[in-house]
């Protein structure tokens, strides 16, 4: 988002050692540089945060990495919770590319669970291949409308989209809540009043070899897919111009309205799209537990990707890496669950505060 | 039934006193943030906040043993985090809604972590003043049983509004959000008046946590905000940036989080899961009225990111 | 120094738990202790459900080879299959407490069935015959405590006017609130229960608005079914009214307007659990049981209690310890007028159609929908 705006600030100082090879690789190398030394950073302060707790930093360290990448359990665990954070985290990156800040993909989610359910209620008795498909369906444009409602109020109202995003959440969990608890309730939920199951033919199951469910593929397919989609396509690049200035979009001839609704669509598509495969890799129907916060987490995950597709996956990866240490923190060291949300933060504020340094480190600048 | 019933007219009295009650954490981190975004900032982070605010101010009045100690507790974390906001955001490219966004996980967060050996002991609360007395009708004087921290709020409104219109810092604070090129003109720097303008919006959302945990509902626990301080947020879009019309809404907002709890008492049952959800569709149903593609907000501060 | 041992022990542990897979009960009996894992919805501190069952889980710290490994606030998605699998897998555990009622269906079933030789035991599920074997359910007639405490409610009270604040209308909630009102009628026959759903398990500030509303209607003796009793309490003390509490014991939050209250025992249950299993005895995969079998109790009388109604409190308890009480006894008619257990029908606290209640018997004011 921002490559443009550095080489246009990076001042031509001559660098050290080898002028070519840094010129031409150093913003690619910042990429990688700056966002690793704040995870290192944040790291650093956390430790001590929990040194001050009266824990051993090393220990915590050590567990974190057990945790999350120790062993190949450790790894499914990560990856099993990386998967939905992908799709989420589209929500919030393809509207970026807009200049728009879209932090409701919890509402899509919830939204894109309950259409993917209604549908496999609506087919029972049909080919699961059918089902799926038409859960797919379903939920893609359940989630993708719901976030079209945020666009639209942006384009033809003039309402912040950042904030209508928010209230949607609450209202898209007001809505699952009154359905499961009453039209759509199944009789023999009992304690915890959910939709009738989707059936168990309609599951679509785990990656052959792994207790990693197929939302992973899902997940990769779709950042693969937005990536081309912004940075190799004429709709990505008319995207991004009007993301950096609307007037020249409009001068050129651009359908900023259209591009807005577009985008917005395929943000919720995505947390829609996770919605659906919670309800069809794992819950099995609709309930409240669909509201686990995959949405907001997936906020962190784009931010901290800066916005960019490809860089999503190993965030989330990351982070589900990091939500899957908890456990042991908890039960190894005695640290408190909210630890993960410390740390998320502190790793939130860190890499947002490198974004200063983009350009300003004098071994990296030149020009590309 | 009983002459001790009011009957239906307990709804309106609900409604009433649930306006006073509720709207007080509103009220305080609306007029934290209207005082933010008139310097041209927004800060997002306020529900970490308020509840950071609400954790740090039980712990400090249950360990001191004066709850106005916790108050000022709670003032105090609030600004440091809006130092903390305000610090970020003045370094070169950085989103102030994302730093809003990392500031409320990383409130919320350290909040819970130090808080949870403050879950289960009681600490000193704040005292309440009886406005009932005149009155022989116990939900009348259950209603206006009313704490001091509401009428400072109540007070802060029009004297922000008289200081935002007539005072050198409150037309500091309108240049630095209208034009930060004409407050640098004028010779002041604008990241420095916009630091001020989020410490105090900081404290003023930490205050706001601290009646979340000393009066009403008047304990700490995990659960307590529920997403107040976010709410407080938009409610300042829908309020046009005016600490009058924050007051308003805010007390609006009060009395639609009693609505529910109160129609139920009365007998209308269904839906309450739409009713709960009531505050929120209202905000969208005014934003949605109030907004307009044609022209920037009136009384958006126009250095505002969300209204660019 | 410290922390390389460390590391390669557990590193050790962490990689012979993979190489045996699905034979890891082997390691029960190698290893000198036997690890308990407990996993809670909520916080552990929560002065109601989950610090019942962390009280339980406290009290098998005591035993002597038993290790306890915890973890709380987890949600009840795949995270909590994850979370059994690490307890498994890296901490060696062998028995496992989940302990809301959300996990049980789907996750404790599969994992149930991933892990066939250890064994789980679930809080509040409905076990039923297939349903993996080496998985359990177990719960408490919680009801029978809330029937006391509505005794003492209905002689407590002044108006007639009773309250409570539930947080959904589910058979577990709707149960409680009945037990409470005919409880109370039995002792007061013109007692009415008011009640308020909030929507959600842990919403104070909801909580709050709803002990105010119901005092505002004239209520005057409250109890509550919600994760943390506390805002509850607290809040309907300081509006002078009493309360009965719910989950553990919370007099020391208003000692003067403490009645009673429905606690859980899972101290006493989960070491007699332990004990079970260290004999050589199987734990019944759906075992339940009330106050004779010591799965729930009642909080000790506050001082507001008359002697009246600890008399006939006493008396009810003990019929129900000597175990010939009915709560649920034809004929009971709901608050539409409709009868739902006809005469001369005893439901039994086993009897499958009080886990499927979907009403509010006759004194009730509410609805469950």
């Amino acid at each position: 988002m921002t490559a443009e705006v550095e080489s246009v600030e990076a001042v031509g100082v001559a660098p050290a050692a080898d002028p070519g090879f840094l010129q031409r690789y150093g913003a690619s190398i910042e990429y990688v540089l700056i966002p690793c030394a704040a995870l290192l950073g944040a790291l650093a302060v956390f430790g001590g945060f929990v040194a001050l707790y009266g824990k051993n930093p090393l220990d915590l360290y050590f567990y974190m990495y057990y945790g999350a990448f120790g062993t190949w359990f450790s790894w499914q665990n990560t990856l099993t919770r990386a998967a939905p954070l992908i799709l989420t985290a589209l929500c919030t990156a393809l509207p970026a590319q807009l200049g728009m800040v879209i932090i409701g993909g919890e509402g899509a989610l919830l939204i894109g669970a309950l259409s993917a359910t209604s549908a496999a209620l609506a087919l029972q008795g049909a080919a699961p291949i059918v089902v799926q498909i038409a859960m797919v369906i379903a939920g893609v444009i359940g989630g993708g409308l719901w976030i079209t409602l945020s666009g639209g109020l942006r384009q033809y109202r003039g309402v912040n989209e950042t904030i209508s995003s928010l209230l949607l959440v609450y209202i898209a969990l007001a809505i699952l809540n009154h359905l499961v608890e009453g039209p759509l309730r199944d009789p023999a939920s009992l304690n915890k009043p959910s939709t009738r199951e989707i059936g168990a033919a309609n599951m679509i199951g785990t990656i052959p070899g792994t207790d990693v469910h197929w939302g992973l593929v899902f997940g990769l397919v779709a950042a693969v897919a937005a990536y081309v989609l912004i940075y190799h396509t004429t709709f990505g690049f008319a995207a991004r111009v009007a993301g950096g200035n609307v007037r020249a979009a409009k001068i050129v001839g651009l359908n900023v309205g259209r591009l807005i609704l577009t985008v917005c669509f395929l943000a919720g598509a995505c947390a829609g799209l996770a919605g659906m495969i919670e309800v069809a890799a794992v819950q099995g129907r609709t309930n409240a537990n669909l509201a686990a916060g995959y949405g907001f987490t997936g906020i962190l995950v784009a931010f901290l990707a800066r916005q960019n597709p490809l860089a999503i996956i190993p965030v989330a990866i990351l982070l589900g890496g990091i939500s899957a240490s908890g456990g042991l923190l908890q039960r190894r060291l005695g640290l408190p669950d909210a630890s993960v949300l410390v740390l998320q933060g502190i790793i939130f504020v860190f890499v947002l505060a490198s974004d200063a340094l983009y350009g300003r480190i004098g071994l990296f600048k030149g020009k590309s | 039934m009983a002459d001790a019933s009011l009957g239906l007219w307990t709804v309106p009295l609900a409604v009433f006193g649930g306006a006073i009650r509720v709207s007080t954490p509103f009220l305080f981190v609306s007029l934290g943030e209207c005082i933010t975004e008139r310097s041209g900032r927004i800060n997002l982070g306020l529900e970490g906040t308020l509840v950071m605010g609400a954790m740090s101010a039980y712990g400090i009045s249950y360990l001191s043993g004066s709850p106005w100690l916790g108050v000022l507790a709670a003032g105090i974390t609030g600004a440091l985090f809006g130092a903390l906001h305000a610090g970020i955001c003045s370094l070169p490219r950085v989103n102030d809604i994302a730093v809003g966004i990392a500031l409320m996980l990383l409130g919320t967060g350290l909040a819970f972590f130090l808080g949870k050996p403050l879950i289960e002991p009681t600490a000193a609360r704040l005292p309440a003043i009886d406005f009932g007395w005149w009155s022989d009708v116990p939900q009348v004087r259950a209603a206006l049983r009313i704490n001091v921290l509401f009428l400072i709020g109540v007070a802060i409104a029009p004297l922000l509004y008289w200081a935002f219109k007539s005072t050198r810092w409150g037309l500091l604070i309108r240049t630095a959000g209208e034009s930060a090129d004409a407050a640098r003109a004028m010779g002041h720097s604008v990241l420095l008046i916009r630091l001020r303008a989020t410490m105090v919006g900081g404290f003023l959302a930490g205050i706001g946590g601290s009646f979340l945990s000393l009066f009403y509902p008047g304990s700490w626990n995990e659960g307590l905000s529920s997403g107040q301080g976010i709410t407080a947020v938009a409610l300042v879009i829908f309020a046009r940036w005016d600490p009058l019309l924050c007051l308003w809404a805010s007390l609006a907002f009060g009395g639609a989080a009693a609505l529910g709890p109160a129609l139920q008492s009365v007998g209308i049952t269904s839906g309450y899961h739409l009713f709960n959800a009531a505050p929120y569709i209202l905000t969208l149903a005014i934003m949605i009225i109030t907004c307009s593609p044609k022209r920037t907000l009136t009384g958006a501060p126009a250095e505002l990111s969300i209204t660019r | 120094m410290d922390f390389g041992r460390i590391s390669r022990r557990h590193l050790l542990q962490g990689s012979a738990a993979l190489a045996l897979g699905s034979t890891l009960g082997i390691r029960g009996a190698a290893a000198a202790e036997t690890t308990i894992g407990f996993i809670y919805v909520g916080s552990r501190d929560d002065y109601g459900y989950n610090q019942a069952h962390a009280q339980g889980a406290a009290a098998l710290k005591k035993l002597p080879g038993i290790k306890v490994v915890e973890e709380e606030k987890v949600p009840e998605t795949d995270a909590v299959e994850k979370t059994i699998e690490s307890m498994i897998n890296l901490d060696g555990a062998t028995l496992l407490f989940p302990t809301s009622f959300g996990y049980y269906n789907p996750h404790v079933l599969k994992m149930a069935t991933k892990f066939p030789k250890l064994k789980f035991e679930h809080c509040g599920g409905l076990w039923s015959e297939k349903d993996p074997k080496n998985a359990g359910s177990y719960f408490g007639y919680i009801d029978e405590a809330q029937f006391i405490s509505g005794i003492v409610a209905g002689h407590s009270t002044k108006s007639g006017k009773l309250g409570f604040v539930a947080a959904k209308p589910i058979p577990q909630v709707l149960r409680n609130i009945n037990a409470f009102t005919l409880g109370a009628r039995l002792a007061n026959p013109k007692a009415t229960t008011q009640v308020i759903f909030t929507g959600d398990w842990s919403m104070p500030v909801k909580e709050a608005e709803a002990t105010n509303s119901l005092i505002d209607q004239g209520v005057d003796v409250l109890t509550c079914h919600v994760d943390g009793p506390k805002t509850m309490v607290e809040n309907a003390a300081r509006r002078g009214a009493m309360v009965c509490g719910y989950h553990v014991n919370q007099s020391p939050l208003a000692p003067k307007a403490y009645l009673t209250g429905a606690e859980w025992n899972w101290e006493a249950l989960y070491p007699k659990f332990v004990k079970m299993i260290t004999a050589g005895e199987a734990i019944p995969n759906f075992y339940r049981g009330g106050l004779k079998e010591e799965i729930v109790k009642v909080s000790p009388y506050g001082e507001a209690v008359s002697a009246e109604a600890r008399k006939h409190a006493d008396d009810v308890k003990a019929k129900f310890m000597a175990g010939d009480f009915t709560i649920f006894k034809g004929p009971v008619v709901d608050n539409k007028g409709k009868t739902v257990i006809a005469a001369g029908t005893d439901r039994g606290q086993q009897d499958p159609e009080l886990e499927k209640m979907d009403y509010l018997v006759e004194g009730v004011i509410g609805a469950t929908a």
